[in-house]
This record gives C-alpha cells, structure tokens and sequence, in this order.
C-alpha cells in the first residue's frame, strides 16, 4: 500500500495544481474557463465535471493502452470520453436540472477540452491506472481551483454575490458602491486569468525563464 | 498479438462502438424519465413567474395546482377546442405551422386571490437566439399582469437583462389594446421615447436588438390569439 502514495504519486497528484497546473502554466481549457465563471455555481459543476471525466476516463485508458491499436488511438480516446461526458451531462439533467441550463453547452463541449486530450495521450498512455487516476483528479483539482478563483472574483464584483447570496451589504451600495457590470462578460475573466498567472509566476520561481 | 493490423484494428473499433452504445442507451433510456419532469417542472415555473409570484423555497408543483385552474387548447378563431392538455402543446411548433388555421394554442386560466387572469406562451427570436416568455393577462384580456421572459443565449449585461426585475416590472398594468380596442400589443422603446396609439415601455440600452425581438415576440405571437382575446 506505501507505493499507493510514494512520493512519484504525490507529485503527480500535487503537481497539477501549481507548477504545472493545466490552466495557467500550460494555458489549456481557457474557453470554458471564460465561459462558465460569470458565477460560482455552474464554475465549481464544471470543475466537478471535469475532474470526474478526466480522472475515469484517465483509468478507462489506462487499462486498455496496451490493446488500443497506434493508428486509432486518439479516436478510442475520443469515443471514451464522449461517452463519459454524455453520461455526465445525462446525469446533469436529471439531477441538477438548472445548473445544466446554465451550463448548457460546456459540458458538451468538455470533450474537446485540451486538458482530457493532453491528459490521455501523454499519461493514461503510457502509466498504470491508479497513477492515471491521481493524475486525472490532479488536473482536474488544478483546472477547477482556477475555475472557482476567477469565478469568486467574477460574481462578487460583478453581481455582488457568492454562490447566488448577496455579500456586499446594501448601505455599500447607498454609499455609491456599483456592481462592475464588465465583470460578467467574458474579457474579464480573461483579464482576472491574465492576472492569476501573473501572481502565480511572480510568487514561484521555477516558473520564471531566466 | 499484433495491435497493428488491419483486422484488430476494425474489430477493436468495431466492438468498442457497440459497448458504447450499450451504455449510452442504458443511461438515456434509465434517466429519461427524471429528464421529463425537470422539463416540465421548469415550465411550471417560468408559468408562475408571469403572475409574480416568488418562488423561493416553494414547491412550484404545488403552487402550480393552486392557482391554474385550466389549461385550455384554443384555436385562431378564438373558439376553445379543448379544457385540457394545454400544457403539452409547444408553442414553438405551433407557430411554425404554416396553416394558421390548424394552430393550436395554450391558455392557461388561473385563478388569484378570486381574480381569473389568462397565462398566454410567447415564443421569438432575440440577437443570437431564442426568446420565450409568458405573459398574464387581467380577465379583461387587456391590462398586463405580469411577464417573464426568458432567452437561451443573449449578451450578460445587455440583451440579457430582458430577464431582469427592472425590465418585466414596467410591464403590469399596461395594456395590449388601444382605444378602439384593436390588438397593438406593446412597444418597447429607447428610453424617453414615446410610441403612438399604443402602451409602450422603456428599452434595454445596449440591448436594442434583443429589445425589439421581446417587441416583435409579443406582437407576433399574441396576434395569433386576436378572436380569443376579443371574445
């Protein structure tokens, strides 16, 4: 059971949510992050969602690599995890109706999400599963930390609530405070990533190039 | 074995798309029916949402027992075909029928606090998509109860607002009718304008297209409901 957590694991587990976290060092899945934070909710689904897929279907391809033929590889790859996200999004609509409104094409769209294709092609295929699963869940928790941190910033300055309860208290806004009505479009969820990235790289130096 | 030739390749695929499509079909087929109501459910509640009723923390079901008492079927000559089953027509399809005569269109009676009001659907186009919405009529099918509409993908911010509290509440108490009591239904303007011979609210600004979809909405769809309206 040690080797379950041998320090190699908690790496790859680790890794993902700050040096090589999947949004703001290897810039993938930046269309649904700006798509789905304009509120905290359909954020922490979407992350949800995603660490769910890519951590199954990380474990789902690694029990099959050494079967899937070279030439077909990214297809059987594909097919896995459009499987698994329909199945998702099914399960979305029957238990979380609004929520899966609100998201409303994103989770289809989490099958062309770079991080699931990266994820496959350059782990699952060539790992064990259950270090194919840390890895998924890793990724996963990385890309769904961004999420819910451009989203907090998003919904609390943009519609002055967390979570759908409103925070800022009304006598601020009789003093003149104003809901910031930019932050609900997508350009500032770029802006407030840009800046993520930029904090994250000041505050850690392996990531600075010299 | 060889994982390259030909012949694993076509079978492996081959027998990987039928599991799939077993689960796939397993999935679908065992959910369908939560899918149903939640559909539901969630028109139920939009429903409720145009006699401005607040539903938090209510069961909109419940609610929706208590206070639609029918959900009539009603042609374009305004005669009432049937008092039930209202609910499942779409009103989307309804529209689209190019016969105008065999549409066939929802009203929904309902009664408050002793008042009966009409729930009409409304169904248009906004800037990138879709608009819907309900609006509720006095017993007089003239004055505005109540309104809500809906969008599937409009601009946050602009084109979006048409589902805020700001916009819908202009809309009680203005009427669908002018003086000589033709059907005009209600404009809605930039902000300070006026309209002529008709009720009229103010527009979303930044949001004039979006804005004049919920005009043409209102109009188009509740021409359909002209002989009923007048009877």
């Amino acid at each position: 059971m040690k080797s379950l957590f041998s320090a190699k694991n908690k790496e790859v587990i680790v890794g993902p949510l700050s040096l090589n976290n999947p949004i703001t060092v290897q810039v993938l899945g930046i269309c649904s992050s700006l798509a789905v934070t304009a509120k905290l909710e359909p954020a922490i689904v979407m992350g949800m969602s995603v660490t769910i897929i890519v951590a199954i279907s990380n474990v789902i391809i690694s029990f099959m690599r050494n079967t899937i033929p070279v030439r077909i590889r990214i297809i059987v790859q594909l097919v896995v995890v459009a499987t698994l996200v329909t199945v998702v999004s099914q399960f979305l609509k029957a238990f979380a109706y609004d929520v899966s409104v609100q998201l409303s094409v994103y989770v289809g769209l989490i099958i062309t999400n770079c991080i699931l294709m990266g994820r496959l092609e350059a782990f699952a295929m060539s790992n064990r599963p259950w270090e194919s699963f840390l890895d998924g869940l890793g990724n996963g928790f990385g890309y769904a930390l961004i999420l819910v941190i451009v989203a907090f910033f998003r919904e609390l300055l943009g519609s002055g609530s967390l979570l759908g309860f409103h925070v800022i208290p009304a006598s601020v806004y009789e003093s003149g405070y104003v809901n910031n009505g930019l932050m609900v479009m997508p350009p500032m969820a770029l802006i407030i990533l840009a800046i993520i990235i930029w904090a994250h790289r000041t505050k850690v130096k392996q990531l600075q190039d010299n | 074995m060889n994982t390259n030739s030909n012949v694993y390749t076509i079978v492996y695929a081959s027998v990987m798309v039928i599991i799939v499509a077993f689960v796939l079909a397993f999935f679908s087929g065992s959910l369908k029916e939560r899918q149903d109501l939640n559909v539901k459910l969630d028109k139920k509640k939009q429903i409720l949402y145009s006699l401005n009723l607040d539903l938090q923390d209510k069961d909109p079901a419940a609610l929706y027992q208590q206070y639609i008492t029918q959900e009539l079927i009603v042609n374009v000559n305004g005669d009432v075909v049937e008092r039930k089953g209202g609910f499942d027509l779409d009103i989307k399809t309804e529209l689209a029928k190019k016969d105008e005569s065999s549409r066939l269109l929802p009203v929904y009676e309902c009664n408050i606090d002793g008042e009966t009001k009409y729930i009409f659907p409304l169904y248009g186009a906004g800037l990138w998509g879709p608009i819907w919405g309900y609006i509720a009529l006095n017993h007089d099918k003239n004055t505005v109860y109540g309104v809500y509409f809906s969008h599937a993908g409009e601009t946050p911010g602009l084109g979006a607002e048409i589902t805020s509290h700001v916009f819908q509440s202009q809309f009680p108490n203005k009427k669908i009718k002018n003086t000589t009591n033709d059907l005009v239904s209600i404009a809605i303007v930039k902000p300070g304008k006026t309209a002529e011979g008709q009720d009229y609210v103010d527009g979303i600004s930044g949001g004039t297209i979006t804005s004049h979809g919920v005009e043409l909405m209102l109009k188009n769809t509740l021409v359909n409901y002209t002989s009923f309206l007048n009877k």
